[in-house]
């Protein structure tokens, strides 16, 4: 697979305050990349950058294989959905949308059709004549969009374009963006802080905080295996257990903690994690099985562990325990209602039951 | 909101401070308007009265506006005024637009110190500003003579266009801050939008930020006309005998005799003064409303 864009150690200043800290990324062709973080992380000025609307100060990108670090933005192949719409109030839906095209010097006729094609992809073929402040958000949000896929571009940027609207809408709209993209085989850098939004869209996600890029990967990568605790913590939620490293086997990137000093946990382990040392133990609560007996405990659980329950809230869906261990280490637990009987749940604040959990799903994390 | 006031009123008075209180800013507000607008009242009643004598009513007529439409005085004056106020407001219009867009949008060095020095005609007297202005077109006019060698009938004289060059002096800066107020609620993500679909930076302005804040332009360049209309005192100063505008005109004839050909001439200048103020001020609550 080609790669659509390229970022070559970026950095970029804006005076004292460092935005972009020495990312490196390599999007591909076809791919639905997301950059997610919390506000300020500098995911939109790394956006910004490729659109050209900020010049990197340092390192190039390249579009392509073409750098285009230093052209102003009518001068790339790329397009834009902001995250205000920003349709021009002035003109007509219709004459927003053929506004690349004119730029472009496209024929009449080419343009015609091919904002009617646009107008009829994002449903709003009838609206072409109406003026922006006639629509409703969802209704903007569709012509920034076909604003931009009109013109066919290598690239489609969009900068959090869900963030003005209502739930429902919003949840509409990123199944509406998923089909686009697969219709139409765009590559879409998608920004945003919502991490629902990017695991539900993304092909591949890229974890931003405070200009650094910490993880690139799949969904299921950065949900199961973050590598540090940032990830982990940004994404779903997550146990953090103080703990002293053991032991450390690279090769099958495994390794063995003590807990508390009091017991060992075996868990997968970040790359860059030490024996030796002080480390977080990760370990997400829908991963942690809770049991009366020793024996109802799994056999690919490899962790089991006496503890105590000492908070038990129904929340509908599943049902959140609190349990403690051992040294006073305290896990939070999410059991699924699979059944209403669940509802007479056996596990009473006090009770003594076994936790467990298989090392795979746990991991070892440095900072 | 509506009914706690009502209730409020229809209290019994007790506090007899409040009650004299409210009387007396009540009295206030009327002698205000009184000051306001009764001698303009007069002004304008006074030009349609069919006696010589700016006393006693004595009748309608519409006599003064058909005197003052054949005094040929009166009629130059009016065409100098227009010429004055036309050419004045093209060229702020022009240079002060540019000024807001530098203002609002680059970033340079001593740009708080312009800032400061542009609204400097806003507050300065007119008077200081009028003689500053004769003294400086004074010594710039006999400059130019002398290096031309200009004698006699060809020498470079104060007139209408120094009055023009006075107008645009003191209306920039009117311009500029009506200007600048509809940059500021500008969404520039329209500009990026635009360069991002492949407009440069010329094509951006024509096709985006012109349109959006064409508004503002065209009230800045009402209050533009308007000013320069109205203007007497650094016209006064700085016109030479042939180039007499209407408030000057005016001026003069009120030294001879008070006629109400003045009132009729005036009451014009205001009636074209309101209209434009209200245009200006509808075309910039449209720009606001964007």
């Amino acid at each position: 697979m080609t790669v659509a864009v390229d970022l070559k150690n970026v950095w970029k200043r804006f005076g004292d305050f460092i935005a972009v800290k020495d990312v490196t990324i390599s999007i591909l062709d076809g791919e639905f990349f997301s950059l997610l973080g919390p506000s300020g992380c500098g995911k939109t000025t790394t956006l910004r950058m490729i659109a050209g609307f900020d010049l990197p100060t340092q390192g190039e990108i390249f579009l392509h294989g073409k750098p285009v670090g230093q052209l102003p933005p009518f001068k790339r192949d790329v397009n834009t959905v902001f995250q205000r719409y920003a349709l021009f109030p002035h003109l007509t839906i219709a004459q927003n949308v053929a506004f690349g095209l004119e730029m472009k010097k496209v024929a009449k006729p080419e343009i015609e059709e091919r904002v009617r094609k646009a107008l009829e992809m994002v449903k709003l073929g009838n609206k072409g004549n109406n003026r922006p402040a006639q629509l409703s958000g969802g209704q903007m949000q569709r012509v920034a969009l076909a604003r931009a896929i009109v013109n066919r571009p290598e690239v489609l940027l969009l900068d959090e374009p869900l963030g003005a609207l209502d739930l429902n809408l919003r949840k509409e709209m990123q199944f509406e963006l998923k089909r686009l993209q697969r219709e139409l085989g765009l590559t879409f850098i998608y920004v945003t802080h919502d991490q629902e939004e990017a695991l539900v869209m993304s092909d591949r996600i890229g974890v931003m905080s405070d200009g650094l890029l910490l993880q690139v990967g799949t969904p299921a990568e950065i949900y199961n295996q973050p590598n540090c605790r940032f990830v982990a913590d940004f994404i779903g939620e997550t146990n953090f257990v103080n703990c002293h490293v053991s032991s450390v086997d690279a090769a099958s990137k495994m390794a063995h903690v003590k807990v508390a000093g009091q017991f060992d946990v075996h868990a997968g382990s970040a790359d860059d994690v030490v024996a030796g040392k002080d480390a977080f133990l990760a370990i997400r609560p829908e991963k942690i099985s809770i049991h009366l007996t020793a024996g109802s405990v799994p056999e690919s659980h490899d962790n089991v562990f006496d503890a105590k329950i000492v908070e038990d809230i129904f929340i509908g869906t599943d049902t959140r325990y609190v349990v403690e261990l051992a040294g006073n280490v305290r896990l939070a637990i999410r059991e699924q209602n699979m059944s209403a009987l669940d509802a007479t749940d056996p596990y009473d604040v006090g009770t003594p039951v076994k936790v467990s959990w298989d090392s795979d799903s746990a991991r070892i994390l440095m900072s | 909101m509506a009914t706690t006031t009502l209730t409020k009123e229809h209290k019994p008075p007790s506090n007899p401070v409040i009650v004299w209180g409210s009387r007396a800013l009540w009295v206030n507000m009327v002698l205000c308007f009184f000051f306001l607008y009764f001698p303009i009242v007069v002004l304008v009643a006074f030009s349609f009265n069919d006696s010589k004598l700016s006393s006693q009513w004595s009748g309608f007529t519409l006599k003064w506006y058909s005197a003052m439409l054949e005094n040929e005085e009166a009629l130059t004056a009016f065409r100098n005024s227009l010429f004055v106020a036309t050419c004045s407001t093209i060229l702020s219009t022009i240079i002060g637009t540019m000024t807001a867009l530098a203002m609002e949008r680059f970033r340079f060095s001593f740009r708080k110190l312009y800032d400061g020095v542009l609204y400097l005609p806003v507050i300065i007297p007119d008077i200081v500003q009028a003689v500053a202005l004769l003294a400086f077109y004074a010594l710039v006019l006999e400059g130019l003579n002398s290096l031309l060698g200009l004698t006699g009938a060809n020498t470079l004289r104060l007139g209408l266009p120094t009055v023009i060059f006075s107008h645009v002096s003191y209306s920039i800066s009117f311009v500029v801050i009506v200007v600048r107020t509809s940059l500021r609620d500008f969404d520039k993500s329209l500009e990026e939008a635009a360069q991002d679909l492949g407009a440069d930076e010329w094509t951006t302005f024509w096709r985006v930020t012109f349109p959006l804040i064409l508004p503002g332009i065209l009230g800045g360049a009402l209050l533009a006309f308007t000013l320069s209309l109205d203007d007497f005192v650094i016209s006064f100063f700085t016109t030479g005998p042939s180039g007499t505008t209407l408030p000057i005109l005016v001026f003069g004839l009120i030294r001879r005799a008070v006629s109400p050909e003045i009132n009729a001439i005036s009451t014009v200048m205001l009636t074209m003064s309101i209209v434009l103020i209200i245009l200006s001020q509808w075309l910039q609550s449209k720009s606001a409303r964007k």
